[in-house]
């Protein structure tokens, strides 16, 4: 009987594997979207006597981009949430991400600050809510805050377009 | 027409992989000697007609021939000679060819050194080479042709992507797939004795010098693509848990569970049906990288030709390839049980906890890297995977298993005396804790935990290889070591540099994002950086910012680095192409950044000790392996080989 276990494991495998072949994995299906933004309230990453929370954004629709100063692919990114940034369309929230103040700081400083305000989450608590598994990840929130998508990796300018412009103006 | 030739000849690759497939099983079935004399010259064909297409591929290449659309959307007028060389595997459509390449060579090479295996035996090991090259020339001809035509003819190529412009990502894929494919000879040994029933101590010999090949092909592979990373990607980090690493490191974690555990069935007959597993496990991991990294099913920095269509074709091929491998083991492995005892305390328990661990961190990178996947389908949102989950998960395991690396070298097979083996590694431990404690202390003036057992680790590992050094050359003097013996010392040192390596760069490495002006200076330490220009310089299909920084270490002027920030000019895209000042003890990395206007730069500089032992360790290792591929005693059965016998040769 033993000698059938790696047989079983190998096909309950494939069956993950198969279902993984369906989906584009920069757009996945998060189990969040089209439901309420699990609400955070985080330490302000320049000023930890400072809230931010997601509470003071509603009523307009906003990103939350999820980024650490650790993650190369989110150096890439940054001259693009730059650009966005300051065409102004859609306040980008930064949930700084498992990284630390100093870092943090000395990276935004360095390259320039895309964020309206940034929540510091160095143990990655509210990044679980969100349902995050991978640094840079940007979910866009609507006016009553219901998460209207989500994309996993760097933001590239024909998503940011399509995907994030696209849904706030019709 | 020449790209023709390469198609037609990858067809007949394709008719001659079939008969090595089908006269092989069947021959060996019926015992037909004639079928069975075919799988021999059908192997040296499919490697002849494999070479032919591969070399039609890069005279396109080198003709700048764009009316091939492989050669179209990777290559350029512009890129160098030795690129467009590179370039044939640059994408996904010429690595599958080089793929098919190396298969047949391996075949080729088992078809040639088979002289002294039974005839049943080693047509079942080719036909079952056979039937993995007919899943790869399928894959290639059905989804992935590179010498599709494109009509109207481009006039000018889209050039190689910037990233793989570099000499060590040029080899870093022939490396890494001479491993993947080499382990199917190991998976073809075992599904032939498997098919045989017949698992002896001589199958196990006849598959440890092929198996320590290919592991020594993928340890390189595996450090190249590191040491890639860590100076092209821009950032001076050497591993990033990416899928597309995690899909080598798989097979190297079993593969080298699987070198041990063939130890102890060659030695002592036992660990068969693990074995048998372990060998099965190896090669699906090296396809389970490869339908990771084709089917773009994981995201990953790497991210490189991937298709659904392809992705499906690859699960399939995976799927019967693999099914039927651990089909047949349900059913056979039954039947090989094992007759030796040993003690607890004996160099067999040590293997066994050794391979345990192993394999448990192998599956621990499996799990991270399949956690996205696993996560979506069920809906689970609850653990992050990323560098943080990995480490907490995998250094603990690595850290007990050298403790037990170093214990296994100090016992003997079959049953060990603790209080003698107590008696010899006092010292060594005391040596390896006191050490550990005082090192990190008198060379960088403060220590933390991970840094004192990582220490400890290393020291006691290389203390223990070179103490049985030591103690085997005093007890046997005047007796030549084996080659095997001398091989698995050194691969062991290289394993306590690289942890030495890890360690020490990841507690100590010293990095700063400074904005320099020309003319202003930055303190790092010891060093100092004085900027001492910029400016833009032109490469062949390139342009770029090159800085021009002055390296002093307390004062004095010890290099000039010229890091450059490239722009591509057919693909648009940016590169950092750092400079580094490279000393056995210490990296000093340099990488010029955005233009921050007003005449600043912005510049990451890092000073990283030890870094160069990570790769030090990997090639240190490599060696050992390759030593213990030269030890004669895996060669020497040829007279006595025709009639394997059941006894167990005793260690």
């Amino acid at each position: 009987m033993r000698f059938v276990l790696p047989l079983a494991v190998f096909l309950g495998l494939c069956v993950f594997l198969a279902l993984g072949l369906g989906g584009n994995p920069q757009e996945v299906p998060s189990p969040f979207i089209g439901k309420p933004v699990p609400a955070f309230s985080l330490e302000d990453l320049d000023s930890p006597d400072n809230r931010v929370s997601t509470a003071d954004y509603a009523g307009k629709p906003y990103v939350i981009n999820v980024w650490g100063s650790w993650c190369p692919a989110c150096y890439d990114e940054h001259p693009m949430l730059l650009d966005y940034a300051a065409q102004g369309d859609l306040p980008i929230i930064g949930l700084n991400w498992k990284d630390t103040r100093p870092d943090a700081l000395r990276w935004l400083e360095r390259l320039g600050d895309p964020y309206v305000a940034n929540a510091f989450d160095p143990v990655g608590d509210a990044g679980i809510n969100l349902g995050v598994y991978g640094a840079p990840e940007s979910f866009l929130i609507s006016a009553d805050g219901i998460v209207l998508y989500k994309h996993v990796g760097p933001l590239t300018p024909d998503v940011w377009q399509e995907h994030f412009l696209g849904r706030i103006k019709p | 027409m020449i790209p023709e030739l390469g198609h037609v000849a990858l067809i007949l690759c394709l008719m001659l992989a079939l008969a090595q497939m089908v006269f092989g099983f069947a021959g060996a079935a019926t015992r037909r000697t004639a079928w069975m004399a075919v799988v021999k010259p059908a192997a040296i064909g499919q490697m002849v007609f494999a070479t032919v297409s591969f070399a039609t591929l890069v005279i396109a290449f080198l003709n700048d021939d764009f009316t091939v659309s492989y050669v179209a959307s990777n290559s350029n007028t512009e890129l160098p000679t030795l690129y467009k060389v590179a370039a044939v595997w640059g994408a996904h459509e010429g690595s599958l060819l080089l793929w098919v390449l190396v298969q047949s060579g391996w075949t080729c090479a088992v078809a040639l050194g088979s002289g002294r295996l039974p005839q049943v035996f080693s047509s079942r090991v080719i036909a079952t080479l056979g039937f993995v090259s007919v899943g790869f020339l399928l894959f290639i001809l059905l989804t992935s042709n590179p010498f599709w035509r494109l009509m109207p003819a481009a006039f000018e190529g889209r050039d190689l992507n910037p990233l793989l412009q570099d000499p060590g990502l040029a080899i870093h894929p022939p490396l890494l797939y001479l491993g993947y494919v080499g382990f199917s000879v190991a998976f073809a040994f075992a599904i032939a004795a498997m098919l045989s029933g017949d698992v002896n101590a001589q199958w196990a010999r006849w598959t440890r010098p092929w198996t320590t090949a290919a592991w020594l092909f993928l340890t390189v592979g595996i450090a190249l693509g590191s040491w890639w990373a860590y100076y092209e990607l821009g950032w001076g980090g050497w591993w990033f848990w990416d899928a597309v690493e995690n899909a080598s490191f798989m097979p190297w974690l079993v593969g080298t569970a699987l070198i041990h555990s063939l130890a102890v069935t060659d030695t002592r007959g036992l660990f068969k049906s693990w074995t048998l597993l372990l060998s099965i496990l190896a090669f699906s991991l090296s396809l389970l990288g490869t339908f990771l990294v084709r089917s773009g099913v994981l995201v990953s920095v790497h991210a490189f030709a991937s298709d659904p269509e392809r992705g499906f074709f690859i699960l399939l091929f995976l799927g019967v390839v693999v099914c039927s491998a651990l089909l047949l083991y349900a059913f056979r492995a039954g039947r090989f049980t094992e007759q030796g005892k040993f003690d607890l305390i004996s160099r067999e328990t040590a293997l066994l906890v050794n391979n345990v661990l192993l394999v448990s961190a192998a599956f621990v990178v499996l799990f991270g890297t399949l956690y996205p996947l696993i996560n979506e389908a069920l809906a689970l949102p609850k653990v992050s995977v990323g560098e943080p989950w990995f480490n907490a998960y995998f250094v603990p395991l690595a850290l007990v298993l050298m403790l037990f690396l170093g214990v296994g070298m100090h016992t003997v097979w079959r049953v060990s005396n603790a209080s003698s083996i107590i008696r010899r590694v006092r010292w060594l431990a005391l040596a390896s804790v006191i050490g550990a404690i005082a090192l990190p202390l008198l060379l960088f003036a403060h220590s933390k935990v991970m840094v004192v057992l990582g220490t400890a680790a290393a020291l006691w590992v290389l203390l223990s290889s070179l103490s049985e050094f030591w103690v085997r050359r005093r007890r046997q003097a005047g007796v030549k070591m084996p080659r095997a013996m001398l091989g698995m010392l050194l691969a062991h040192i290289g394993v306590a540099l690289t942890v030495a390596g890890v360690t020490y760069v990841s507690a100590y490495s010293d990095e700063r994002d400074v904005a320099l002006k020309v003319g202003e200076s930055y303190a790092l330490g010891s060093y100092t950086f004085i900027l001492e220009s910029v400016e833009q310089v032109e490469g062949p299909n390139y342009s770029a910012q090159e800085a021009v920084i002055t390296l002093q270490n307390h004062g004095k002027t010890l290099a000039r680095l010229t890091p450059q920030k490239r722009l591509y000019r057919v693909q648009k895209s940016p590169m950092t192409e750092s400079d580094i000042h490279a000393r056995l003890h210490r990296d000093v990395y340099v990488a010029i950044g955005e233009d921050l206007g007003g005449g600043s730069y912005s510049f990451r500089l890092q000073v990283k000790p030890m870094v160069r032992f990570i790769w030090l360790g990997a090639l240190i290792m490599a060696l050992g392996g390759l030593l213990a591929l030269t030890d004669r005693r895996y060669y020497r059965e040829r007279r006595t080989a025709d009639a394997p016998e059941k006894a167990s040769v005793a260690g």
